[in-house]
Formats: structure tokens, sequence, C-alpha cells
């Protein structure tokens, strides 16, 4: 209890203005919550691709879908995140060589969208899957009977039908998103835990910033469960109630 | 599944060929002349690795039964600390948990007299007991969750047939209750024991060696980037594949139906 107590006194470091790390703190999960929401994005058009070529693709669609996400789920994150990082600027810098073109050094925002949602979108392969396979068939059946194109199927029927099975997953998936991006401080990127980390060695104060920053991130997840909830109300209207 | 005639399919042929070529073209064009000199530091790490896992996941189990139950049935000055428990554990990153606890109670411990002299010095100076200790909290703050959903699914008249039956409460929790929540849990168990091996690589960031370390080492020693990587990668499918044959075992072995 007396880090508690050292940690309240300690309480003005996280002040706005410079002795202060406040604004650090604010810009690093200003970071966090960029990187989280842009690999969520990738992860769901990626997770949408999977799920329809597990589902309606060919053999070698399927297959490679399988692939993507049994490698992915079974690889830890933090490995994920290396290989990707060093693989994925590598193969762009070859690129642009090979047309051409300068070196270009890769921002760090833009790389960790990248390799997290390529990481996001394994999982949400599998929410989805899950989701579409949950809508009536006849729904479905009877959109192809009016003469519906497989595009707008997806768009009118499919997809509205599924968001409410696959909200749930979905929100875990949020949730797993600004968690990974604490990942990111491993390989040095300046977002919320490597900003607190830096903060708490400079000022040897752990308890106070690591709190700190556990509160923001706890605020956010809160946030975001009561923001899905809505969504979901929101998607399940006209449902009949489900009584447990 | 793979010996069975219907898997392999044409495509599945080429497939496992362009796979077959990859594996072969890394392992002729890309350097692994390290591999000898870091086998023994790597087995150590792979052990280290397998036995945090394994403590972590037991220790966590141990914790998340109390957890389940306060929250399933307890009262409320039992229920809401561990509700709060939960969602602090599972709002938070686990890599923040962990530094955290090595860097606050590191920092804090050896400020306190009586810790710096008693016999558990030795032990607490060392990385890994926060390491565990972080990965046993976050594994408890899970499957507190799960826990609490496997208490309320066992059947209400199970427990009331125990109470007619004249049995003490704890005897119903130990001979009914708890394994029929425990049967409940088994499915999701492996899937939650492989996110468990996939967050171990984490205590690496605090000086543990584990087999991710290791491979860490090694890029520093030899600056290969991707062979140390590629490696790692392939030990840690290898982990997960063992995982998951242990708890189909499992589950294959438990009476399909019960209650």
């Amino acid at each position: 209890m007396s880090g508690l107590v050292a940690a309240t006194a300690t309480l003005e470091l996280l002040q706005l203005e410079p002795p202060g790390w406040g604004a650090p703190l604010l810009q690093g999960l200003m970071a966090s919550v960029l990187i989280a929401l842009g690999a969520y994005g990738l992860g769901l058009l990626l997770g949408l691709i999977g799920a329809f070529a597990k589902l309606q693709g060919g053999p070698v669609a399927r297959d490679l879908a399988a692939v993507y996400t049994t490698v992915v789920r079974a690889v830890p994150e933090l490995v994920l995140i290396l290989i990707l990082f060093y693989a994925g600027t590598d193969a762009v810098n070859q690129l642009l060589l090979s047309f051409g073109y300068e070196r270009i050094q890769i921002s760090g925002v833009a790389a960790g969208i990248g390799v997290l949602g390529v990481v996001q979108g394994a999982y949400a392969t599998e929410v989805l899957r899950g989701a579409i396979q949950a809508v009536p068939a006849g729904q479905i059946e009877a959109a192809r009977a009016m003469g519906m194109p497989p595009g707008l199927i997806a768009r009118r029927v499919t997809l509205p039908l599924m968001l409410p099975n696959a909200l749930p997953g979905l929100g875990n998936l949020w949730l797993n998103a600004t968690k990974d991006t604490a990942l990111l401080a491993v390989v040095g990127f300046a977002e919320l835990t490597q900003t607190t980390r830096q903060a708490a060695g400079a000022t040897k104060a752990y308890f106070t910033f690591f709190m700190a920053a556990g509160a923001l991130y706890l605020a956010i997840s809160l946030l975001s469960g009561w923001g899905f909830a809505l969504l979901e109300r929101r998607a399940r209207r006209g449902q009949p109630e489900l009584r447990s | 599944m793979i010996l069975s005639r219907a898997f392999w399919q044409p495509h599945r042929i080429v497939m496992a060929l362009v796979v077959l070529a990859i594996v072969l073209w890394c392992a002729l064009s890309l350097r692994w002349d390290w591999v000898p000199k870091y086998a023994p530091m790597a087995a150590l790490g792979l052990w280290r690795t397998i036995w945090i896992l394994a403590l972590s996941i037991l220790f966590g189990l141990l914790l998340a039964i109390p957890l389940g139950l306060a929250q399933a049935v307890g009262p409320w000055f039992l229920a809401w600390p561990a509700r709060a428990f939960c969602t602090v554990i599972r709002g938070t990153p686990l890599l923040l948990q962990l530094w955290l606890l090595y860097y606050g109670l590191g920092s804090l411990f050896p400020q306190i007299p009586w810790i710096r002299q008693s016999d558990l010095w030795p032990i607490l100076r060392q990385a890994w007991p926060y390491g565990l200790l972080a990965l046993t909290l976050s594994f408890a703050g899970y499957e507190g969750e799960v826990m609490r959903g496997a208490f309320k699914g066992v059947p209400k008249g199970q427990l009331e047939a125990a109470k007619a039956m004249g049995m003490p409460r704890l005897t119903t929790l130990r001979r009914i209750w708890l394994p029929q929540a425990l049967h409940r849990v088994l499915p999701t168990l492996g899937g939650e024991t492989v996110l468990q091996l996939k967050a171990t690589p984490l205590v690496a960031t605090i000086t543990v060696v584990d087999i991710y370390a290791v491979a860490s080492r090694v890029r520093q020693d030899t600056f290969l980037t991707y062979e140390p990587l590629l490696l790692l990668a392939v030990i840690y499918m290898a982990i997960t594949a063992v995982i998951v044959l242990i708890f189909r075992w499992f589950e294959n072995r438990r009476p399909a139906k019960v209650a």
C-alpha cells in the first residue's frame, strides 16, 4: 500500500505543462487510438474477404484463408509484429527500388496499422464467418430467388443480418486491437505504453505513471464496451427479445 | 485427416509442393550455421517458456475458481471486488500490467528492510516471479469470467438434488458443482491456453530468458533478421499444435454426456 501513498505524492507529475508528463502521455494515447482504429478497419476488411473466401470461395481460396487464420493465430503477436515489421518495410522498399524510386522510411503509425491489421484480420475472419453462417439460409435463398446479384445480396441481406451476431465478437476484437497497440512498445514505437515507461523511468514514479496509463486504457475499454452495447441494441432492433 | 485420400486433392498437392519449395529455399539460401551454437541456450529458453506457461495456467485456474464463484453466487462484498478485478485485468494491456509489477514492485521492494532481509529476497530479486505473477493474474482475470458463466450454467436440479441428499455445501461444491463447471470450461480451455502461450514472450521484456529472448539474443549477436524469427515462429506453431492435440485427447476422454 505504500506504493499507493508514493503514487499520490507524485500526482503533479501528470500535469500537462512540461515538468509534468501529461502532454506526452496524451499524445501516446492519441497514437494508440489512431493505430487501433486503423488496424481495426484493415482487420475488418481482411476479415470480410477471409470470411467470404472461407464460405463461398473455391477450394484454393478456402485453403489459403485457412492457412492464414491458422498461422496467424498460432504465432505470438509479438513475433508476428517483428516479422511483418521487418519483412513489410523490406518488401515495400524492394518494390520501390525495382520501380526506380528511392528507399523510404515507413512511419511507425503506418507499419503498426499494417502489422496489427493483418493480425486482426485473422481473428475477424473467424468472427465474421461464424456470424454469416448463423444467418438463416432462407433469407439468402429468397434474395437469390428474387434475382439479386451476389454483391447486392451481401450488402442488403447477408451483412445487415449477420451484424447482430457478429457485434459481440467484433467488440472483443476492438478491445484486443486497443490492447495490442501496447505491443508496439517493444519495437520502440512511442505509443501510450512506451511513453509511460519513458516517463516512469525518467521520474522513478513507476506506480503513478503505470496506473495512470492503466486508467486511460480502462477508460477506453469501458467506453467502447458501452458503445458496442448501444450498437448491438440498434442492430437488434425489431428482433424478438431473447429471454435468458 | 492429413493421411486420408480425400485430403489430397490436386490443388492441395500443388500447395504442399509450394510450401516444400519455400522450406527448401529457406533451408538452403538462408544462414543457419548459428543453430548448433545456440541450441543449448534455446533448449533452456524453451523449457522456461513451458514451465512459465504451465505454472501460470495452474495458479491462474486455482484463482479463477473463487473469482468465478464469487461473481456467480457470492454476496455483494465478494462479487463486486471480483468483478472489478476481472474488468481491470481484461481492460488493460498485459504488457502494462507486467511493467507495473516489475518496475513498480521491483523499485518498491528494495526500500523495505524486512523484505530485503527475508529468505525470499534472492527469489524476489530475479525477474521471473514478476513475470509469472503478471501472467497468472491475467489468466485468472480472463478465466474468472469464463468460470462465472460455467458455475451459472450448471443445472439447478443438480444442486437441489445434492441438497436434498443432505450434502454439506462444501461437498456439493467439490463433488457436483466444480466438476460439472470444469467440464463445461474444458472446450474453451484449450483456446485460452494457446492465447496464454502467445502472451508468454512478453516476459522477455523484463529480462526473463525464455525462447523469445534467446531469439532476440541471436538477432543481436549475428545481425540476422529473419532466420531466428522464422525459426521462433515455427517453434511456437509446434507448441500450439502440441497444446491442441493434448486438449483434443482430453476432450475425447471425457464422458460425452453429463446432465
